[in-house]
């Protein structure tokens, strides 16, 4: 019978460590585990990224954890015959701690490594979410037990107020003021509403914590009602999140059956229930006014502010509205106190912040980061770079309404302010990464086909004028732009922002505007040479015969879907321009490197 | 069912749930007892996670290992769906990505049976706040 393996050496084979030699790296510790005879009690296991590319190749050896940095193929020899075979570390391969300068032997004593801090997302993964008593065995509903039993409202708003909670659902407004505004206001009755109305194309966030982790949404949201002083809590979601739906609808029955919703909570006389309510998945809706109208049956669409939702907002009682991820840092604030969480993140963004990662990046997924993590770091770092090791262009923060950062921007931290002031916006967590092949201006016009899909067509500026903006942006990716063109964008997209009544139309130019000031010459490029280095605008580029590489084999006039490659066998072929559908095919099926693109 | 109505109500739960999480990994069989989670996020789900998590549950089963298969949320790895963590008893828990029932096959034959790694580890790259 075989050895049992007794030592693992993963090698880390992430793109990082790929392109600094990781795979031969492999094939060398394999092959001195061989000669020294140790092949049935130890193994070589590749693995996905450590998410440490700049120590990379990365070599970490279980059981013992040990974590190796920079690892040469040449070292798989002293690797093998000191740790394999005489259990002895190298000692200088470790991972040495910048601050006290010292080798640290096992990677669970360097967990800073790790950029990613888990506090809202912390039971995402962990608990099975159809169980409450998993909440439960992960200190749930203490924090509701104990605002309820030994806190007053004012000093639960008083801790969040600390802790400097800021809304993850973008905009960044104070949690605490907000809930101290709506405690204010006097009504007879209150709401607590969650805006689960994720709309942002590539974002998850929400929806993952919704159903990873249901209940602390649940929690939070009582923790809100009891310092506002609301009996009643409103879920909107949209009908396009039946997981999330179904879980939260668990959750709710389940912290009923517990009493943690419903009458009298915690023998105190305080009462809070919640209900859903589900979107149809406008855009809009996430705009608090046009929630509360949606939640009332009304049509989806903005009103004036003031009066704010915490002054007058669901049939006409004052309520606060949260978005999901902001919900999900408060049962845990409350626990470890303001304190804790503001020792988090930077001096006026605390704590952590929930992206989506998603685009031209290898490790696509859901990260949360303390604030003040740049953007480099998550790119390349926790998203393990770029794919197909091509070149980083740019990456559209903040969605629809925020706009494209660039090279320039890489070493940026994350945070409210200074996305703001880089022409961009946190907003509620997407982040899609570009690269060399994308053309920004058919970015922007993607970006606002989908607000013109989605204004509500209330006011003028973002009905007609996004239409228009669209219209120039069209014009321009066909070829028929003038630098006249980008003048009328640049000032139609002001006209929009400082005209529209909802935050939709005042943020929609922002990628127009975003991409004409990082981009510009790329915008000339297309209306001055007519021409799209990225080879997205179709009717700025041609594929082409290379005469002096044709070989005549005909497998591009085979692959062509609409037969518009002429020429005999071993003969040069021509592609008739005129019957062209740009796809590509024959581009991709050359052998000789005969097609180019012009 | 009982409700609960006070803190201490609250914290006698806790600690018979978690006193139910650890008896999981302590049970009379340490030796056989294994612990899987299946990250059934709609990520997940999209990329096969519910078969995964039948076929587990099913050759288990069949093959006579005494394991506990849960589903849990997102583990954020969404570009190697579907992922589950395995627990083995005294062990730190292994995440694998991109596991179908093939691969599913190759965990139990290998890993959850003799502790020998294979391919398809993701490490886990965030920070918990628990102490």
């Amino acid at each position: 019978m075989a050895k049992q393996i007794k030592m693992h050496l993963l090698v880390c084979c992430g793109t990082g460590c790929r392109a600094s030699q990781s795979a031969t790296l492999q094939k060398a510790l394999e092959r001195e585990l061989k000669t020294n005879g140790l092949e049935d009690e130890a193994k070589v296991v590749t693995t996905g990224c450590f998410g440490f590319c700049e120590k990379g190749p990365i070599v970490k050896v279980h059981p013992d954890n040990t974590f190796y940095v920079e690892v040469k193929p040449e070292d798989a020899e002293e690797i093998v015959k000191e740790h394999v075979l005489k259990g002895r570390k190298v000692e200088r391969l470790l991972y040495t701690d910048p601050k006290v300068k010292e080798h640290v032997p096992d990677s669970k004593h360097m967990g800073f490594y790790r950029k990613q801090i888990r506090i809202a997302l912390r039971n995402c993964g962990l608990i099975d979410p159809e169980n409450i008593d998993e909440y439960l065995a992960r200190d749930g509903y203490q924090a509701l037990g104990k605002v309820i039993t030994e806190m007053t409202p004012e000093s639960t708003i008083d801790v969040i107020k600390k802790s400097e909670l800021r809304g993850r659902g973008g905009a960044g407004f104070p949690t605490g003021l907000k809930w101290e505004i709506t405690r204010k206001s006097k009504s007879d009755q209150k709401y607590v509403v969650c805006n689960a109305d994720e709309g942002d194309p590539g974002a998850f966030m929400d929806r993952s914590i919704l159903e990873g982790d249901p209940h602390v949404v649940l929690e939070a949201m009582a923790i809100c009602g009891y310092a506002i002083g609301a009996d009643k809590g409103l879920i909107y979601i949209r009908a396009e999140y039946p997981l999330a739906i179904h879980r939260l609808k668990i959750a709710i029955e389940q912290a009923r059956e517990y009493g943690l919703l419903g009458k009298n909570l915690f023998n105190s006389g305080f009462n809070f229930d919640i209900d859903l309510r589900y979107g149809a998945g406008a855009f809009v809706c996430g705009e608090e006014t046009a929630l509360i109208h949606s939640m009332e049956g009304e049509r989806g669409e903005p009103t004036f502010k003031p009066p704010f939702p915490s002054v007058e907002g669901y049939l006409g009682k004052p309520t606060n509205v949260n978005n999901v991820e902001t919900f999900a840092n408060v049962p845990i604030i409350i626990n470890k106190g303001a304190d804790w969480f503001k020792t988090i993140g930077t001096e006026k963004s605390k704590g952590t912040k929930v992206f989506a990662l998603a685009g031209k990046i290898n490790n696509v997924g859901l990260i949360e980061i303390p604030m003040g993590t740049t953007l480099r770091e998550v790119i390349f770092e926790i998203g393990g770079g770029i794919k197909d090791g091509k070149k980083f262009k740019a990456v559209q923060t903040g969605g629809p309404s925020g706009g494209c950062l660039t090279e320039k921007h890489l070493d940026l931290p994350i945070e409210y302010e200074t996305l703001v002031a880089a022409g961009s916006m946190m907003g509620s967590g997407g982040m899609i990464v570009m690269d060399e092949d994308d053309c920004m201006v058919s970015v922007a016009k993607f970006f606002l086909d989908f607000t013109v899909e989605e204004s509500c067509g209330k006011c003028s500026p973002c009905r007609i004028g996004n239409k228009r903006l669209y219209e120039m942006l069209d014009t321009i990716t066909k070829g028929e732009g003038t630098m006249e063109t980008l003048d009328k964008l640049k000032n139609l997209s002001k006209v929009i922002k400082d005209t529209s009544l909802c935050g939709l139309g005042q943020t929609a130019p922002n990628p127009v505007l975003s991409t004409i000031n990082n981009f510009w010459d790329e915008y000339v490029e297309h209306v001055v040479d007519k021409k799209c280095k990225a080879s997205v605008c179709k009717s700025l580029m041609r594929y082409v015969v290379i005469p002096e590489n044709c070989v005549g084999c005909t497998v591009c006039a085979r692959n062509c879907p609409v037969n518009c490659i002429k020429g005999e066998r071993k003969q040069v072929h021509e592609i008739d321009q005129t019957a062209c559908i740009k796809c590509g095919a024959c581009y991709e099926k050359c052998k000789f490197n005969a097609i180019e693109i012009v | 069912m009982t409700k609960i109505k006070s803190l201490a109500d609250l914290r006698k739960k806790k600690e018979e749930f978690e006193q139910k999480l650890k008896l999981r990994e302590t049970s009379i069989n340490p030796e056989n007892y294994v612990q899987i989670k299946v990250g059934m996020a709609t990520s997940g789900i999209a990329s096969g996670a519910k078969e995964v998590m039948d076929y587990l549950i099913e050759e288990l089963g069949k093959r006579g290992i005494d394991a506990v298969v849960t589903q849990t949320g997102d583990m954020g790895y969404c570009f190697a769906e579907p992922t589950i963590e395995v627990k083995r008893p005294n062990e730190d828990p292994i995440v694998f990505g991109y596991v179908d029932t093939k691969k599913a096959d190759e965990i139990i034959e290998k890993y959850i049976k003799n502790g020998e790694l294979v391919e398809g580890i993701i490490p886990v790259n965030y920070e918990t706040i628990d102490e």
